[in-house]
Order: C-alpha cells, then structure tokens, then sequence
C-alpha cells in the first residue's frame, strides 16, 4: 500500500523534501540564534554608531565614527588591551600546559582512577563568580591563607593581598581563572589522548622509541588538531570572560587589570554609555575575528602538510 | 521476488564520476555477484539499488517499478552490512524482528518467523543475547536472520564475509549459498574475493572503474575474459601474462614471445601480423613434464607448495611465470623441467585496448 | 609491561598535588560557612575554627528567600538543559549526517556566536523581550539561556553522532524506517552518554549564569541564585558566613550534576569531532 502511494508522489516534491530535510532539522537552533542572539548583535553593532546613554533620554541620534575616534585617544582603552593580552595569554597557557599534564596523569590506568578524575575536574562545575568570591579569600591576609603561604615560603614580606598590588594583581584573577579552567582542557584533552591508538604506541615502542619520543612523535601530532580547536576556544571565551575580574578587583588597582571586557561592562552599566560600550566591544568582536581565522588558516595549512 | 533492472544508471559526485552508465537485468531468483577491486564502483551500485545513495541518472527498477524516487523502506529489500549493523541496544529477537514490528506484523505472525529464522541459522539458544555477547560468526548470522524473516523481493550483500576469518568465510559461503537454494530470492553480492564470487554466483558482474567489465557466468569468465583486467582478477594464482607480437605463419597464428620463441595459436586471428599482443595463460594450464619429454627447458626457480600440488615459478623464455603441477616429484628447486603450452588454453589479448581477441573461424 | 615503581609513586603524588589542588579552594568556602560570626576575622586563616557551627546554614534555609532563589534556578537551569539538548540533538544530527550546502555556514555561524562579547548584548535584548513580556521573567531567561548554550551544545552532540556508524541507520532504514524513526529508535538511544553529557553541561552552565540574571531580572520574584547570592552583598551588611553557606548549598546540584556526566563527556569526546 506505502508502495503504491509512494510511487504516485511526484518526483519533484521529493526531491523538495530531501533537499529540505537537513535544513528542517537545524531549524530550531538556527531560528534561536538569530532571534536572541545574530538580531541583538546587529542592534548592539549599530549602538555602536549612535549617541545610546541611559540617562539622557534625548540621545539615540546617529554619531557616525564619533565613538571610534573617542576609542583611538583613550588610554583607558589602550591599557585594557594590553592587560587583555596579558591575562588571556598568561591563562590560556597556564591553563593548557597543566591540562595537558592532568590528561596524560589522568591516561593511565590506575585504582581509583574514576573518583580522582571526577574530583580533578570538579571545579569546572563551580559558579564562575563563586570561584572570583573564594579566590579573592584566599588572597586576602585576614581570612584566607594564601599570603601567609607566601611569607613562610620568602615569597612575600608581610602577608598582604597581591589583589591590591598593583604590580601583582593580575595574577590573582588569572590564578582562580587557571584553577576553573584546567578542567576544560583536561577533558578534551583526555578525550583525545583516549581515541589514539594503543597498537601506535607498542609499535613505537618495539622500533626503539622511549617514552619521549613516543610523546613527540606520536601524542602531539595526535592532539595537535584538538590542541588548536581548543586553543582558539577558550582564547576566545577568556579574553570576553569579565566575570572573575569584575567580582575580584573590578578592574582595579588604579586600572592595572582592567580588561577590555571589563572595560565594556564598567562603560555600560557603571557610566551606563552603552553607544561606546558597543564601539569597543565591536572592535574586541573584530579583533577575536581576525585571530579566529589566523587559528583556522594555520590549522588547515598544519592538516595540509600532516 | 522480484527482477531487477539497471538502465544505465550513472552516479557522480560533483565532477567526479565514480559509476558511468552501468546496464544490468537481473533475473528473478538469480544470485548475481558484483566483483571488482576496492574502488570500482560495485558498492556505490548496490547502494544505489538499496536507496542508500542517490543515482544520479538512469533508471533502476525492482519488480518491473521504478524505484529512483523511493526511499529504502519503499523499496522492500533486505541488505547485509559487512559490519554487519547490528543495533546494540537490542537482542537478537528484537533485532531480527525490528523490520516486521515496523511493519506492524502481528506478534504471533512475528515470533514465527524468528523461530523460524533462528532454526534455520542454528541461533535458537541466543536469541535473548546482545550482539556484544556474540562471537563474529554469530553476528553475521543474526545479520543474515533480519534480513531472512522479511522475505523481501531481494537480498543485498555488501562484502558480509569479509570481516571472518578464512575458515568461518568457507563455512558461510556453504550456508549462503544453500539459503538462496531454499529460499530462491534474488540476491545481489558485493565482494572483492574472486573466489566468493566464482563459487556463489550464477553471474558475475566483474568491474573496475565504474565500468562494467564482463557479465556471464563464473566459468565464462574463467574461460572467456573478455580483457586483460578479467582475466587477471578472476582465477588464482592470477594468470600469467606474456608480452608477444602476433605472426602469420602458414595460415595459423603465433605468438612470438622474447627470445624468438613461437607459441602456435588455436587459429588465425583478424589483426596484421606484427601486431603487440599479450598472451594469457593460466598457471593450471601450462603443461610441465619431466626433462627430455619435449617443449622448452627451464629452471625450476622457487616452488610453492600448496599440498594439493605446487606452484611452480619458471622462466621458460626469461619472463618469469608460474605454473601449477599436481606432479610432486617436479616441485624441488633448480630441478630443470620442459614447458609446453596448449594452443586452445592461450587466450589472446590485443596490447593496445586490452580486448579479447578470438580466432577467426 | 611493568612500570618503573618510582614512576607509579611519582605520578599517585602528582595526582593527589592535582585533586589538592583542586579541592582546598571548595573547603576553604566549606571552612568558612561553618565558621561562627565572631571566629569569622580572630581565626581567618586557621585551616578549621576552634568551634563550627550550622548557624549560617540554618539561616539561610530558614529565614532568607534562598530557597525560592534555588527553586528558580532549578526551573531555569532544567528547562534549559532539557530544551537545549532536544534542539542540539536534532541540528547535532543533521551536521553529522547530511552532506548538505548550508552545512559550511551553519558551523561557521555557531562559530562566530561563541566570539560575540555577551556584555555587548545585554542592552539591545533587554529592548527586544522587554516589549514581550520576557525580562523579569523566568521564561525570558530560559529563552536567552537554551540560545546561548546551543552553539557549543551542537558541536558537542554533533561529536557523538560522529560515533556512531552510519551503517546502523541505513540498517533501519532498510528495514523499513524513515530517518526520523531511524534517528529516534536506533540513534538516539545509542547517544544517552552523550545526552547525558549535554545535559549537565547545560545545567552546570545556565546554573552559573549570573550576568543575564542580573540584568534581565530585577525583584526576588524571580531572581536566580547567583543573583541571590549577590543581595547577601547589597543589602546592610555583608554576611560572609552566610553568603558562602548558600553558595555550598547552590553548588551542590552543580557538582552532583558534574560529577555523574563528566565520564560521559570524555567518552564522547573520543568518538568525534574535536578531533576534526
């Protein structure tokens, strides 16, 4: 009977149902998107060109470059984007490299291996303003260890917080960003060391290779790829990510870790300029852009040449 | 059961053909084997018949409909998968009756035809066992079981033994082969392994590049390839392939091989003399005798045996060929034996296209 | 292959640096909430107080409107989980299995979601749903929550289905499925880790969330508690006994949560996509 109906449907609306299949299934992701997320990011983008204060209800007119130019003088700014560069680099790396041992810990078959990877990467399940409340604790010289730590190591003087010093304080957020992040990284990381093949490494290992050169000729060309999608993620991801500094020093001392995120966020709801606070965040937008398709281009060269 | 017809069904993905125009019919109940080296199309043609990619132009038809525009499930076929395919997460009954529950069977009607299916393949103890607690060649009957219990209008066989070791692939080739006695359906299969198709087949497809090389019977093939790509895919060991140029010589044909040396042929054939040919000779058809017994002397270079007789490697004329003997006592190496060729065992290829050439007459 | 015993002692010590690590900043908030008001500064850098007490505890799962807070996470946090999931799942399925030409777009779109600056669109959105009805609202922040977290969410499941033969499907649909009965009976009860994974990805992230929840709601009525923890803040004194009590409580579910999926998550990873 299905047969018999199928055979009379004309070719053409099945070939329109085919075609369409794929788009049908996408549809509800791409529809919430673009409402809630590509519509606002168009409106924010034209803030971004017109005079948006909260508390002067007659603005909204068209300001041209206006914004922009303000941002080519501001040295606020300027510092903000090295201090950028600062924390995402210093996080990121930090964040990778001990990831990436926690990984190759965490690989080996050992009792109890189960618990201790779950517990390893339990703060990853931890409130990102939760973790900036407790860091900043633990880095405050009456109620929290860390600065008498430093003083029994010689690291440090008096106990003091290295959040009010502006020489240090951004290794504070950065140390709580490391601690919440590690896990993200061990887990794509663990997830990639897991799907290399086991018989590689005998082979390997029956050619003459130690446990070096296994790492180098076989550990990293495998991960490589996850090693950059990763990468470039969570650069991404840190370098928008206020929220730990804004609960920790809110940008202070005296604008030493004062990030373009946080800078945006101060803008917008402390000066409540929301015009500006969309200009720079439009060229945080653009500069996260051009470095996303630097990753990607050097990626496909790398799987090129691999 | 149903017949199957293929009108120059083509497929291509984007500029890249990888299926020109294949013509096939395929009768009701026939077993067709569709054998080629890896990349030669033959999957991408059963999946085009199974609904699993499209064609892009041609016509397939099953059972006299054209089947172009319906989806799998339309198209009542049943398919092995050389992973076999089995769903995980069911049983083995529940895999076998997945198709018919889909089909809203009643139950009873469907537990008949598991405990059929079941008997039939010997797996009435595991049918509540998960396809993880199954050996390989139990999986591959359970695969063989789903598709059983439809009856559809055709079975479709991807390369199903090619994950089983040699002595399973032997015994399921037996238990194929005496399925589709009892049960008679068409069935289409997909293989590499030259043998699997000589031994299963009532035809064979042999293909290479998406062309269709030859169809007819598996011992047409054998003794008739139409070129040079069939004669050397089908028999093994594969046949040996001499170089010549085509001669004249008093109204009979012969091949002059290096050295000078003349292989008369079983007749004249159409082409001038001085043509390049390439001669073709199976192992099992080149004669070798004890020295003195006349034909041309050689050195015996290295013997293989097989138990069943030797494959003996010579170099009659300084090509090096094998030759296949059930005669023990030749097999020992550097022994010195007399080659002698049978004229209407010599298939005669022309250089240039690769076409079988045939004598005149 | 036996290990070098130095070795195995070498790498149980640098496990147990890690889980340390990992864990003495969530004891020193577990240290503080049980911590006496009057102890709170005199013993603030003991590593336990001469005396504990649930006072805190008690207090804000007594007096404080936390566990209304708990209560509207709860609702925002599952529906988005449960909504995103559903909505990954099924756009996660497409990217993996249909060659198609929008394919290349939609990826790179997800993409360049994940680089937007939030902050920048916290002004316009509130102007889109205030009109709707939508701030204020917990539906709003469901609305806004399951759009964010869809991106990632896709890739993820797209990186499950990647694990899965095809030949199963086509087995089904061969058998006599159309793909979405394929996808449903045959696909998706093969990818509950995976479900399993998104799922409390999802809930940990929407659980989290407390920019949006700051500046789409205003009032307790609908406050979630990261917003909540926040008026332990604002209002006439910082209680920090308190406030660090409520974030254990509010942690718990998260790191429950966490902490049954997180196997999930690494094993899906291995079948697929992050790879390519």
């Amino acid at each position: 009977m299905t047969a018999f109906v199928a055979s009379r449907r004309r070719p053409f609306l099945q070939r329109l149902a085919d075609a369409s299949e794929p788009w049908l299934y996408t549809a509800p992701a791409l529809i919430l998107i673009v409402a809630v997320m590509l519509v606002p990011l168009v409106l924010g983008v034209s803030y971004a060109f017109r005079d948006i204060k909260l508390l002067n209800p007659f603005g909204g007119g068209f300001v041209g470059l206006k914004h922009f130019e303000a941002l080519a003088t501001d040295q606020a700014f300027r510092t903000a984007l090295v201090n950028t560069l600062w924390w995402t680099g210093a996080s990121v790396l930090i964040q990778f490299v001990f990831g990436l041992i926690l990984a190759l810990l965490l690989n080996q078959p050992f009792r109890g291996r189960a618990i201790a990877q779950a517990l390893c990467f339990l703060p990853w399940a931890v409130p990102s303003f939760l973790t900036g409340l407790d860091w900043a604790w633990l880095f405050n010289p009456v109620i929290g260890p860390l600065p008498h730590w430093f003083v029994a190591l010689g690291l440090m003087e008096t106990p003091q917080s290295i959040l009010s010093d502006p020489d240090l304080a951004m290794w504070g957020p950065i140390a709580a960003n490391v601690w919440w992040g590690i896990p993200f990284f061990a887990i794509t990381l663990l997830a990639a060391l897991q799907a290399i093949p086991k018989d590689l490494y005998e082979a390997a290992a029956i050619d003459g290779a130690g446990p070096i050169e296994r790492f180098r000729s076989i550990t990293l060309p495998f991960l490589a790829p996850t090693i950059a999608i990763t990468i470039l993620l969570r650069t991404v991801w840190i370098s928008n990510f206020a929220d730990l500094i804004v609960v920790m020093t809110n940008g202070g001392p005296a604008d030493r870790t004062q990030i373009v995120a946080s800078y945006i966020f101060t803008t917008a709801f402390r000066r409540l300029d929301f015009g500006y606070a969309s200009a720079i965040a439009l060229v945080l937008l653009v500069l996260l852009l051009a470095y996303s398709m630097l990753i990607v281009l050097l990626r496909q060269s790398l799987l090129k040449r691999g | 059961m149903a017949a199957i017809d293929i009108k120059s069904a083509r497929k291509a993905y984007g500029a890249v053909n990888v299926l020109h125009g294949v013509d096939l019919a395929i009768g009701d109940g026939e077993f067709v084997v569709l054998v080629g080296p890896s990349g030669c199309g033959k999957s991408t043609l059963l999946r085009m018949i199974a609904g699993l990619e499209e064609i892009t132009s041609g016509e397939i038809a099953i059972g006299g409909r054209r089947v172009n525009d319906l989806q799998p499930k339309d198209r009542d076929i049943a398919m092995v998968f050389q992973s076999y395919a089995l769903y995980p997460h069911m049983t083995v009954a529940e895999n076998m009756s997945y198709s018919l529950k889909l089909r809203r069977t009643p139950k009873e009607r469907i537990a008949a035809a598991i405990t059929a299916a079941a008997g039939k393949l010997g797996l009435d103890q595991l049918t509540e066992r998960r396809p993880k607690a199954l050996s390989g060649g139990q999986r591959q009957r359970v695969a063989m079981g789903r598709a059983i219990v439809r009856s559809p209008k055709a079975f479709l066989f991807d390369e199903p033994l090619s994950n089983l070791d040699a002595r399973l692939r032997e015994q399921m080739r037996v238990e194929i082969k005496r399925l589709h006695k009892d049960l008679g359906a068409t069935s289409i299969y997909v293989t590499h392994d030259q043998i699997e198709a000589m031994t299963l087949a009532d035809r064979i497809v042999a293909m290479n590049g998406g062309v269709v090389q030859q169809v007819g019977s598996p011992l047409d093939l054998y003794d008739r390839p139409a070129n040079l790509f069939v004669a050397g895919f089908i028999g093994s060991p594969a046949m040996n392939m001499i170089p010549a140029t085509y001669r004249l010589a008093n109204g009979t044909g012969v091949a002059e091989v290096a050295g000078g040396h003349r292989l008369p042929l079983a007749g004249s054939f159409p082409v001038p003399d001085g043509t390049a040919v390439v001669i073709g000779v199976r192992p099992e058809h080149v004669t070798v005798s004890p020295p003195g017994s006349g034909g041309l002397r050689t050195g015996v270079d290295l013997v293989e045996p097989t138990g069943f007789g030797s494959i003996l490697h010579l170099a009659p004329f300084g090509q090096p060929i094998k030759a296949f003997s059930l005669d023990r006592s030749l097999g020992r190496d550097g022994a010195a034996v007399d080659v002698t060729f049978d004229p209407a065992r010599l298939h005669v290829f022309a250089e240039a296209d690769g076409r079988r050439m045939d004598p005149a007459g | 292959m036996r290990r070098n015993p130095v070795l195995t002692v070498l790498h149980r010590l640098a496990i147990g640096l890690y889980i340390a690590f990992a864990l003495f900043p969530l004891y020193w908030l577990l240290k503080v909430s049980v911590t006496p008001n009057d102890l709170l500064y005199s013993e603030g850098v003991r590593l336990w107080p001469s005396r504990t007490s649930f006072e805190h505890y008690a207090f804000v799962i007594a007096n404080s409107e936390f566990p209304r807070f708990f209560l509207n996470s709860f609702i925002v946090s599952g529906s988005t989980a449960v909504i995103v999931t559903i909505v990954a799942a099924v756009a996660g399925y497409a990217l993996s299995r249909f060659a198609f030409r929008g394919k290349y777009w939609i990826t790179a779109l997800m993409l360049l979601t994940q680089m937007f600056p939030l902050v920048m669109l916290i002004a316009p959105m509130f102007k889109i749903l205030s009109p709707l009805g939508l701030t204020n609202s917990l539906t709003g922040l469901i609305v806004v929550y399951t759009a964010f977290n869809v991106p990632f969410a896709t890739f993820l499941m797209q990186s499950f289905f990647d694990g899965i033969p095809r030949d199963l499907e086509e087995a089904a649909m061969i058998d006599g499925a159309t793909r979405f009965v394929a996808f449903r009976q045959i696909i998706l009860p093969l990818t509950l880790p995976g479900i399993a994974a998104t799922l409390g990805f999802v809930f940990t992230a929407a659980w989290s969330e407390l920019l949006f929840a700051l500046m789409l709601i205003s009032g307790n009525a609908a406050a979630t508690f990261p917003v909540g923890l926040l008026s332990f803040v604002s209002k006439f004194s910082v209680d920090f006994g308190q406030m660090m009590a409520a974030g254990i409580l509010a942690l718990i579910p998260a790191a429950l949560f966490f902490l049954l999926i997180q196997r999930y998550l690494v094993q899906g990873l291995t079948a697929g996509a992050v790879k390519g």
